[in-house]
This record gives C-alpha cells, sequence and structure tokens, in this order.
C-alpha cells in the first residue's frame, strides 16, 4: 500500500523549468531518500510535496486522495509536515511558542500537551530550554526544535529538508539516531540529503536527482554499492 | 584607494561635521532652554504636572494608532499610510454612535457604558473598513515590489477622505458633549481633567488587551510567526491571509478607538483630522522602532509628553515668541533625528535585516 506517490511532476519558478517529470512512491514506514548536487531540485521537490510550490503538471497524492488542490497550510491537516531547509525556526519565539506552532493544526489542548511531553522525551535539551527564545539556540537544538516541531502535527509523513546542514559530525549522528527513531514509532520519512552517504545508511531506498529528472532509483544498499554513485555521490574514486 | 580618498573623506568630514553641529545645536536648545526655564520659575509645579498629564493623553492615542503601522509593517513590511485615515473613520463612527445615544438619553444618564459602547462600535467599523482595504487595496498587490503597495495606500488614503467628505460634507463637526464627564478630578491633590484620566485609562487597557492577544493567544502567536516567516507559518497549517487580515482587523480596531478618545479631548470630527495624527503616530512607530509593539507605546508616550512639555520647557526661554506654533515642529525633528542618529528607534532591533 503507497502512501505519498508523486506522478510526474513538473514544476517552474517563472521560467525556469526546475523539475522535469518527477515521479516517487513512498511506501509507508520507509525511510526513502533523495540525493543529489546542488540544484538538482532536491528542495523544489519538498517545497512542492508540502504545497509551497503548485506543479504545472502531476499528480501528488497521499493514500489516494489529492493534496495538490490544498493549499500548504491545509497539506499539514493531511499527514504530511516539512522540516524546511535552514531549519526555519522561528527566532523570536520561545522553543515552547515554537512547539506549540507546530500543533496549529491541532484543536485539542490535550493533544498538545501529550504531543509537548512526547517531544520533551525525545529531546531533553528543548525542555531545559523551553522558556528561552529559538535564535539563542545553537545550530543542533534548532535542528532538534524544527524536527519537534513538524512532529506536533502527528504527522503521517514527515519531509525533511538536509537535517545536517551546518552541523559538526557528532551533531550530525544524533540527529540521524533521531529520524530512525522517529521512523521507528510508524512516520514514513522522505529526507533530502546532501550528506548522501549518511542518508543512505539510515534509508531503505532512495533516488538520485539530477537537473530537475530522478535518474536512478534503487535500495539504499544497491546505491551505496553504485560505482556511478559513489563517484558522484559519496566521494570515493 | 589613493584617487579617492581625498575628496571621499572631504564628504564624510563635512557630513560628519554636519550631524554634529546639529546634534550639538539639539543639545543646546534642551539644555540651555531647559535651564532658563526652570531657574526663571515661571512655571509652578501643578502646570508641569498638567502639562504632562496632556502629554500621556496625547501620547497614549498616538500609541494606540502607532500599534497599527507597526503590526502591520512587521508582518508585511509595508507602511499602511491609510492608517490615519482609519482612525478618523474611527472618529466618525463614534461620533454618529455618541450623538444616537445622546439623543436618546442614555449617554447621560450611563456616560461609561456608553462611551465603552461608541468606542466598541468606532472599533467595529474601522476594522471592517480595513479588511476590505486589505482585500481590495493590498492583497491583490502582495509580491509586487515595495513601492507598489505604498502607492496604493495613498490611493486609499484620499479615497477614504474624499469619500467621507463626499458623504458628510467638508464641515467640522462638533462631538456631543456628556455633562457627566466634564470637569476634574481630583488625583493626589492636583486637579485634572476628567477626560484626560478616561483617555489615559482607555488608552492602556486597550494596549494592555492587545498585548496579551500578541503575546499569549494562539492568533497572536501565530501573527508573530507569520512576521518572521510565512512559508515556514504555512508549513505549521497556519492561513497566513487570515492571520493578516487579523492584523489589519486588530490595528484598525485601536485607531478606531483611539479615534473616539482623541474626540473626546477635541471635540470635532472632520475628513481631514486623520492626517496630522496619523503622521505623529507613525513618527511614534519609528521612534519606538517600527515593527515592535512595546515601541509603539512608548514611541507614543514619548512624543506626546514631549509635544506637551518641549515648546514650554525647551523653547519659551530662548526667546521664541509663541512656542506652542512649534510643537509639530518638535514632533517632526524628533522623526528627522531618529532617521538619522537611531534608525532603528528606542526598542527596536537592527533594521538592515530584511531592508
Amino acid at each position: 500500500m503507497s502512501t505519498l506517490t508523486i506522478d510526474n511532476i513538473h514544476t517552474y519558478y517563472g521560467n525556469i523549468h526546475a523539475l522535469r517529470g518527477i515521479s516517487l512512491k513512498i511506501e509507508k514506514g520507509e525511510i526513502v531518500t533523495l540525493i543529489g548536487g546542488n540544484g538538482a531540485g532536491k528542495t523544489t521537490t519538498l517545497r512542492t510535496i508540502s504545497g509551497l510550490l503548485k506543479p504545472r503538471e502531476g499528480n501528488i497524492s497521499l493514500d489516494g486522495e489529492d493534496l495538490l488542490k490544498y493549499p500548504a497550510h491545509e497539506v499539514v491537516y493531511k499527514g504530511v509536515s516539512m522540516v524546511p531547509e535552514g531549519r526555519g525556526v522561528f527566532a523570536r519565539l520561545t522553543v515552547l511558542e515554537n512547539l506549540e506552532m507546530g500543533a496549529f493544526s491541532r484543536k485539542s489542548k490535550e493533544e498538545l500537551n501529550h504531543n509537548l511531553e512526547k517531544m520533551f522525551t525525545l529531546f531533553p535539551r528543548l525542555k531545559e530550554r523551553r522558556t528561552q527564545t529559538a535564535g539563542t539556540l545553537s545550530g543542533g537544538e534548532q535542528q532538534m526544535l524544527a524536527t519537534g516541531r513538524a512532529l506536533m502535527a502527528n504527522p503521517t509523513v514527515l519531509l525533511m529538508d538536509e537535517p545536517s546542514m551546518g552541523l559538526a559530525p557528532v551533531l550530525v549522528e544524533l540527529i540521524f539516531d533521531i529520524i530512525k527513531k522517529i521512523n521507528e514509532d510508524g512516520t514514513t520519512i522522505l529526507l533530502v540529503e546532501q550528506n548522501a552517504l549518511m542518508a543512505l545508511s539510515i534509508a531503505n531506498r532512495g533516488y538520485v536527482l539530477q537537473t530537475g529528472e530522478i535518474t536512478l532509483t534503487d535500495t539504499a544498499q544497491n546505491l551505496k554499492n553504485n560505482p556511478m554513485v559513489q563517484k558522484a555521490y559519496l566521494g570515493m574514486e | 584607494m589613493m584617487r579617492t580618498s581625498f575628496s571621499e573623506r572631504l564628504t564624510d568630514w563635512a557630513v560628519n561635521g554636519f550631524l554634529w553641529g546639529f546634534r550639538i545645536l539639539i543639545v543646546l536648545i534642551v539644555v540651555i532652554g531647559t535651564f532658563l526655564t526652570i531657574s526663571s520659575g515661571k512655571y509652578t509645579n501643578e502646570q508641569w504636572i498638567d502639562f504632562i498629564v496632556s502629554g500621556i493623553s496625547q501620547g497614549s492615542i498616538y500609541a494606540l494608532i502607532a500599534l497599527g503601522y507597526t503590526m502591520v509593517y512587521g508582518i508585511l513590511r509595508m507602511i499602511n499610510f491609510a492608517h490615519g485615515e482609519i482612525f478618523m473613520t474611527g472618529a466618525f463612527s463614534g461620533y454618529f454612535f455618541a450623538t444616537w445615544l445622546t439623543s436618546t438619553g442614555f449617554m447621560n444618564t450611563n456616560p461609561y457604558i456608553g462611551l465603552t459602547f461608541s468606542i466598541i462600535f468606532a472599533m467595529l467599523i474601522s476594522a471592517s473598513i480595513a479588511m476590505l482595504v486589505e482585500k481590495i487595496a493590498y492583497r491583490p498587490l502582495r509580491g509586487a515590489s515595495r513601492l507598489v503597495p505604498l502607492i496604493s495606500a495613498i490611493g486609499v488614503s484620499f479615497f477614504l477622505q474624499y469619500a467621507f467628505r463626499g458623504f458628510f460634507g467638508p464641515g467640522v463637526y462638533a462631538y456631543p458633549s456628556i455633562d457627566a464627564l466634564d470637569g476634574d478630578w481630583n488625583i493626589f491633590g492636583i486637579e485634572i481633567l476628567k477626560v484626560k484620566i478616561i483617555v489615559v485609562v482607555s488608552a492602556f487597557l486597550m494596549m494592555a488587551i492587545l498585548y496579551y492577544v500578541v503575546m499569549f493567544t494562539k492568533m497572536g502567536k501565530a501573527m508573530r510567526a507569520v512576521s518572521e516567516n510565512k512559508d515556514v507559518a504555512s508549513l505549521m497549517g497556519i492561513d497566513v491571509n487570515r492571520v493578516i487580515v487579523t492584523t489589519f482587523a486588530l490595528g484598525a480596531a485601536m485607531a478606531g478607538a483611539a479615534g473616539v478618545l482623541y474626540a473626546l479631548i477635541f471635540r470635532q470630527v472632520s475628513f481631514y483630522m486623520g492626517i496630522v495624527p496619523g503622521v505623529k503616530a507613525f513618527t511614534a512607530a519609528v521612534l519606538g522602532g517600527i515593527g515592535n509593539i512595546p515601541g509603539a507605546m512608548v514611541g507614543g508616550l514619548v512624543l506626546g509628553i514631549l509635544e506637551s512639555v518641549g515648546p514650554a520647557l525647551f523653547l519659551e526661554s530662548i526667546g521664541i515668541d509663541r512656542p506652542y506654533q512649534l510643537k509639530d515642529a518638535i514632533a517632526y525633528i524628533m522623526l528627522v533625528m531618529i532617521l538619522l542618529f537611531r534608525p532603528s528607534g528606542i526598542l527596536g532591533e537592527r533594521v538592515s535585516k530584511k531592508a
């Protein structure tokens, strides 16, 4: 049973044809990664799925329901949350307020408190800092906050855009452990990463994106062993 | 490098010299004027307190209007130049409502309830007009370059002025007098006009409510989130358009209330009454740091007090004949000074971030 289906989408920035017919299939419970160089269209793909950009052609559906008819702020209600590139925490809001904003689509107070508890067990650091403004957090803490904030909406699919960006190697490992944990708790994950090696080490499957087109798709293990991928994205000869 | 350095250094030197001269001149006027006025003992303590109370009541009205400028700027990075006219629509709505309440006799038997109702009525009308304006004149231009909505705002400003002139004529309407609100109250042994106290208390109450809404309600938090990052806010499930409309409505409600309070003090309502308070409140918003809500409140109060105390304190004893004629000059000199020396305002943060 396929959860998220992206079928032949074409997205433009003005006249620039950024996505040239991308199709992805993400099954329930998977971690799927999208790897590719700068400007390949990874972020554009995620922004299109989350509704921030509307494709000129193609279909996006979640469990058979068409997502394209919803504006970005309603896509969240359908169960798709995104951790944006560069984390995008609200710097002048406190950690707690950021998390509350993540649960904006959730109406009940109990659910909010329950989710807050869950986030604070997943990220004890955020609990310590809950009254601080998010702008005072370190990069790693901001990444935790952005992730926790997206999870506050109880998504079925979590889109993550470059979670390792700008983080020290120790923190990258920590973040990837957390991603694995989130997945084990039942959230399907579409992960966009520059750090292809890390991404492939936790993913089930992967897609390689090149100038707006999918050039290769396989299991993560096979991609890791693929000489082309090794040369272009894993820095091996 | 060496080639351009001489002429560049010369202009730098001239500009800096001018700025320093300006600063020194202002400081000298303030210090000498203050010294001379106080040593001449021309005004009693009661009179000074009266100046300050007038300043606070005037300033709290500026503050209420300034909130609308600052909130809209915070969320859209746009100066809503039609905001002074929204204030005017509030004063007019309050006028008609109060006149009606007076004619039924309700106003004189229940002055406070009547006043509260006219303020609420004015807030509702102003908020509705602002929401319409946003929908018709600003929303279609979202995403256009910054100058475009600014021009549109100036157009809206003229439209509202002349629409009101067309409906209600060019004359000045006298606000109905409420007997129960005439006269003084004795506060700590000082006689203070009742209306001034009512204005200050209502304005502070309104600001407290607004502050609560912005800081602690879900909508207020969403407003702050949208002002930081619209895309990410919509990823949270926040309907950005709804938040923007709400911001306009809240700011306009404050301006509408300010219109009624202004009319309580000045007893007059006319189609062009929004211009000067609008510009003054904009000055107050810049003074406090545009985009900053507590800044607008502080800026309004500072401006009101300086305008009220300034002519007597700084100008009178350095030989200026009718210093009260210069009270607007004080306000605008403050605006120029702030823009020159501290463009981020009293409580503002770096303006350059998004500019």
